[in-house]
């Protein structure tokens, strides 16, 4: 499947290695996060509409 | 509506309520778009394109290369903007937008530094060359973490907004250098510009323009990283407000004992 990348084989498969993880490790680290933060603001938001 | 009314209301969304309300329902066309046009590029361009006469299939490099050393530059550049709106006009929400721009013009550098690098070692016989381009992004990289660390580095988030505002003035500099350094000192390794040049396009200049065959998907993979970039912008974004109205609450409620 992976098409003749001949002697530069290790060099395409690399770069493309190295920024897919970036990439995806960019969005995954994003949305973890941003759910984590959207959640403490949901449980502070509650607390604080309790306590008046 | 007339036009300074329309042009006005761009400051509706300087309140983070809309703002959220707004990047919420433009989000998920803004992740699928760039999902699609990334994939569509990628798969065009390394299973679909020929190997280039001279440099062999490492021209499959080039589509992770150029669109994130573009989004590099246009990230700060991004900052630049919102930062000056910040500086002028106090808008919380445009430095918020900023700062959490900031580690994707990270990530975007990282990715063209290293895969320059590994696509340098076979064609120039080095990984690296203090050239004028490079040496500019290399620069433009230790801003980028910079102006994370003074972010992180200050308790107050005005003065921490108003201090790495002025540091994305003077770094927009090198972000500007990293763009056309190869213009101004016509030396070192690294080549012009071959993909967004006016001239070669319009025919009104003679210099070697990259081939159709590989400038379409290219150009799927620079409007995918420039989509992408807005999705995580917005989403971000909407992060740092809801972390900063976090912080607001909390510190009302240590007041209120």
């Amino acid at each position: 499947m992976i098409p003749d990348l001949g002697k530069y084989a290790d060099t395409v498969l690399s770069a493309y290695a190295v920024s897919i993880l970036l990439l995806i490790g960019l969005v995954v680290f994003s949305l973890l996060r941003g759910r984590k933060v959207r959640t403490q603001m949901e449980q502070v938001e509650q607390r604080v509409t309790r306590n008046g | 509506m007339t036009i300074a009314a329309k042009a006005n209301s761009v400051w509706e969304y300087a309140n983070p309520k809309k703002f959220l309300a707004t990047s919420e329902r433009v989000l998920p066309f803004f992740w699928v778009t760039s999902a699609l046009c990334v994939g569509i590029g990628l798969i065009w361009g390394f299973f679909f394109t020929p190997d280039d006469y001279k440099q062999g299939s490492t021209v499959k490099i080039i589509y992770l290369h150029v669109p994130s050393a573009l989004m590099a530059i246009n990230c700060w550049l991004m900052m630049l903007a919102t930062s000056l709106i910040w500086l002028i006009r106090r808008h919380h929400v445009s430095a918020l937008a900023a700062r959490a721009a900031a580690p994707v013009g990270i990530v975007m550098t990282l990715i063209a530094l290293a895969t320059g690098a590994i696509w340098g070692q076979p064609m120039w016989g080095t990984w690296w060359a203090w050239d004028p381009r490079l040496t500019s992004f290399l620069i433009l990289f230790l801003f980028y973490l910079g102006y994370v660390a003074l972010w992180q580095a200050i308790d107050d988030p005005d003065t921490a907004a108003d201090l790495t505002s002025i540091l994305c003035l003077v770094g927009s500099v090198f972000a500007i250098l990293s763009r056309y350094a190869v213009n101004f000192w016509n030396q070192g390794l690294h080549q012009g510009a071959s993909v967004m040049r006016a001239g070669a396009i319009t025919g009104t200049d003679t210099e070697e323009k990259v081939s159709n065959v590989f400038f379409y998907p290219l150009l799927f993979c620079i409007i995918g990283f420039v989509l992408l970039f807005i999705a995580l912008v917005l989403y971000r974004t909407g992060t740092e407000i809801r972390a900063r109205r976090m912080r607001a609450l909390l510190a009302r409620e240590r007041v209120g004992g």
